[in-house]
């Protein structure tokens, strides 16, 4: 019994938690990847590309909630997100437009996109800030949980009780269904087939009649859906903050990095990889060797590896030793 | 011989007599910085009190009141310490209603008050380093340590029977100091803290501080915390997760946002926050509205209270000067003697003169102890059917 106990303590602190977090930094680190696989250059701006896509869901969802439409117990947000993805995609056709066009014209070093999209960066949280304010917007509505800490007890008899929240269980069924869906796209499709040709040898796609801009486009597409749909489900789970979006980059690029930045696969496993460390690293774990180890060995502190205040810290320790170790990261393939 | 005592004494009255044409009082806010929001209505509050004398005449003989205002910045000490330089050196202040934060009325007490001999009634700075700094009894304060709320809290948490409690506090100083000052108290008298943990405000999430402290245990979780910023992340988090039902809340955590955001999920859970159930406050608010002051804000009644104080204390020395006031503080403030409500500062004054005691209790029940502090009245509030009710006064 005691070790069914430790088990639910660790689902319900530790691996829902990192799950849905783990499934959120994966869209966010699959769209930094694209980005890098297609137009070979880290988008600093893709974490306030979430929080401006968040931002266009949270209006969209104030909107239908003024007008009565609703679909509960799914939380609003997710009838807005076409709507959103769409002005997202139109905003960043735009910045490629007027912004990173003219550096492809000029055959830029990748450097010079870096610093751009560092511009663009400041500009969308700019932006961001403008419209909805720099406060905390919490815009979940609907049924909060698939299955409440309450009812587990009372159903199970437990001392311990498990939670999952109903923006935890969108979130990995919206992971699964999205990854899949990119899969499909990249591998099977023609439209998908030739962005991979461009990824790999851009002189040789020209040749073989892909048009570049049309890639690029499509691409920029994508990423707009896959940092929207990363961005309203973290709203939905956690709350909506410009900042802490903005500090979400560093968590997705750790990420995209330890997996091997222009690999979808490496994507998906780094954002699991970097949600399970930061929070099993930063979890106390008293309460789990209480119930698994006879008396005389219970720890007296909390059994906590670091404060929770290191959190982010630990995707910066991450992000440090891939480079440090294996720079092409977990799943890259050495690149010339 | 008898000539010159003659002289002398004539000359002391005339300068009595000078000094009686005008008093001034200084005030000193933080008018820019971080709390410039709240220092208008508080400097207004202590303004009003000033009036309030003025009008009536009986101050010293008939002298008026003016009140100086001066900048505290609250955050910045030597901003601080040269406004009320200003202040004493150049329009010659009486007295010091002020500085509002912690930091800077530490910095002017020691830099300005006590080499210059002034005394300095504070109505908002709460640091408990305070009560025990070396202040020449020239430093009074109408607000309470934030120690008091700490012992309150934990004489309550006691009193339900809560033997074991997990703290969790705003990283800044008023929730450390806070959470301190609680664990101490609560301590001592037998209950047990099972974690202490800070959290930082503004953060999306804080499901990762639930676990640590879940993991601690105890029997209901005491948020040192904002109200609109960590402390309400903390209590979702807790919710969400299953892990404290009961929460204790202190001052920063009472407002409508947190029972809008949870209502009666959070039945049960208690807290403390400076009030008082004294007639005082009702009738500072018809004073203050008369004269168009909002007395509703924060350390407002205190800052009335702070001016109000100071002035009786001058009337009860028969002088303006702080070295003579300085011993008369505690006198008026406390007990015996006929009790003193806001607006009926003429009568105070009138009994002084006559040479009778008051007790002034203001707009915020004021009962100055130990060191010259507020002895602190808290309201315990508590959650029922997702409304916060005071169920008493302590």
């Amino acid at each position: 019994m005691d070790v069914l106990q430790a088990l639910i303590v660790i689902c319900n602190f530790v691996a829902v938690p990192a799950l849905a977090y783990g499934s959120q930094l994966a869209l966010g680190a699959l769209g930094v990847t694209l980005v890098f696989g297609v137009l070979r250059f880290s988008n600093f701006a893709h974490g306030d590309t979430m929080a401006f896509g968040t931002m266009v869901a949270i209006l969209a969802t104030w909107w239908l909630q003024s007008l009565g439409i609703g679909i509960h117990p799914l939380p609003t947000a997710l009838i807005a997100l076409p709507f959103s993805i769409a002005v997202t995609a139109v905003l960043l056709l735009a910045t490629d437009r007027f912004v990173y066009r003219f550096y492809r014209a000029q055959h830029s070093p990748p450097v010079i996109f870096v610093a751009a999209s560092i511009g663009v960066m400041l500009l969308f949280h700019g932006l961001v800030r403008l419209i909805i304010g720099p406060w905390d917007q919490n815009f979940a509505d609907g049924e909060r949980f698939i299955l409440s800490a309450r009812e587990f007890k009372r159903a199970t008899g437990l001392d311990e009780g498990l939670a999952i929240k109903t923006s935890q269980g969108i979130t990995v069924l919206a992971a699964i269904a999205i990854v899949a869906w990119l899969y499909w796209f990249l591998n099977r499709t023609r439209t998908g087939k030739a962005m991979r040709a461009f990824s790999d040898n851009q002189e040789l796609a020209l040749l073989s009649g892909i048009k570049p801009e049309r890639v690029v486009a499509i691409c920029w597409i994508i990423a707009a859906g896959l940092a929207t749909v990363a961005g309203v489900l973290y709203g939905l789970d956690k709350s909506f903050k410009p900042f802490t979006y903005f500090q979400l980059l560093l968590p997705i690029f750790a990420a995209a990095i330890v997996g091997g930045l222009g690999n979808p696969l490496g994507a998906i496993a780094g954002g699991y990889l970097v949600a399970f460390s930061e929070i099993a690293v930063t979890y106390a774990f008293k309460k789990v060797f209480r119930y698994l180890l006879p008396e005389f060995l219970e720890p007296s502190g909390l059994a906590q590896l670091l404060s929770t205040d290191y959190k982010l810290a630990v995707s910066f320790t991450i992000l440090v030793i891939t480079l440090l170790a294996k720079p092409t990261g977990l799943f890259g393939e050495a690149r010339q | 011989m008898k000539l010159l005592l003659t002289t002398i004494s004539a000359l002391v009255v005339a300068a009595s007599a000078q000094a009686a044409d005008q008093v001034k009082i200084g005030v000193i806010f933080g008018f820019t910085g971080p709390i410039e929001t709240l220092t208008p209505a508080m400097a207004a509050g202590a303004e009003l009190a000033a009036q309030e004398v003025s009008d009536s005449g009986m101050l010293l003989g008939g002298a008026t009141v003016a009140a100086v205002r001066g900048d505290s910045t609250c955050i910045d000490s030597a901003a601080a310490t040269s406004a009320a330089e200003n202040l004493i050196t150049v329009d010659k202040v009486n007295a010091i209603v002020g500085a509002d934060c912690s930091g800077v009325t530490g910095a002017i007490l020691q830099s300005v008050a006590i080499p210059n001999g002034v005394v300095m009634i504070s109505p908002s700075a709460t640091s408990p380093g305070l009560s025990t700094v070396e202040d020449n009894g020239l430093f009074f304060r109408t607000a309470p340590s934030d120690a008091r709320q700490g012992q309150v809290l934990s004489d309550v948490i006691m009193e339900r029977g809560i033997e074991s409690v997990a703290v969790t506090y705003t990283n800044n100083d008023y929730g450390k100091g806070l959470a301190d000052s609680f664990e101490s108290a609560y301590t001592a008298a037998g209950g047990t803290v099972t974690a202490s943990v800070a959290h930082e405000d503004g953060k999306g999430d804080y499901s990762a501080e639930i676990a640590s402290l879940d993991a601690a245990g105890g029997d209901a979780l005491v948020v040192a915390g904002y109200v609109d910023q960590g402390g309400q992340g903390i209590i979702r988090a807790s919710l969400d997760s299953g892990s404290f039902d009961i929460f204790v809340l202190p001052d920063g955590m009472h407002g409508d946002s947190l029972t809008d955001a949870f209502g009666s999920e959070i039945d049960g859970s208690f807290g403390t926050l400076p009030g008082t159930d004294s007639p005082g406050a009702s009738m500072l608010a018809d004073v203050a509205g008369a004269a168009e002051v909002d007395a509703s804000g924060p350390f407002v009644k205190e800052s009335y209270d702070a001016a109000a104080l100071l002035l009786l204390a001058m009337q009860a020395a028969n002088s303006s000067a702080s070295a003579d006031l300085m011993n008369k503080v505690m006198d008026v403030a406390n007990a015996p003697g006929e009790q003193i409500f806001p607006g009926e500062l003429a009568k105070g004054l009138e009994l002084l003169a006559a040479g009778a005691e008051i007790d002034y209790v203001g707009g915020s029940a004021v009962e100055l102890i130990g060191p010259g502090e507020s002895a602190g009245n808290y309201a315990i509030k508590e959650i029922q059917n997702g409304e916060f009710v005071t169920v008493e006064f302590r």
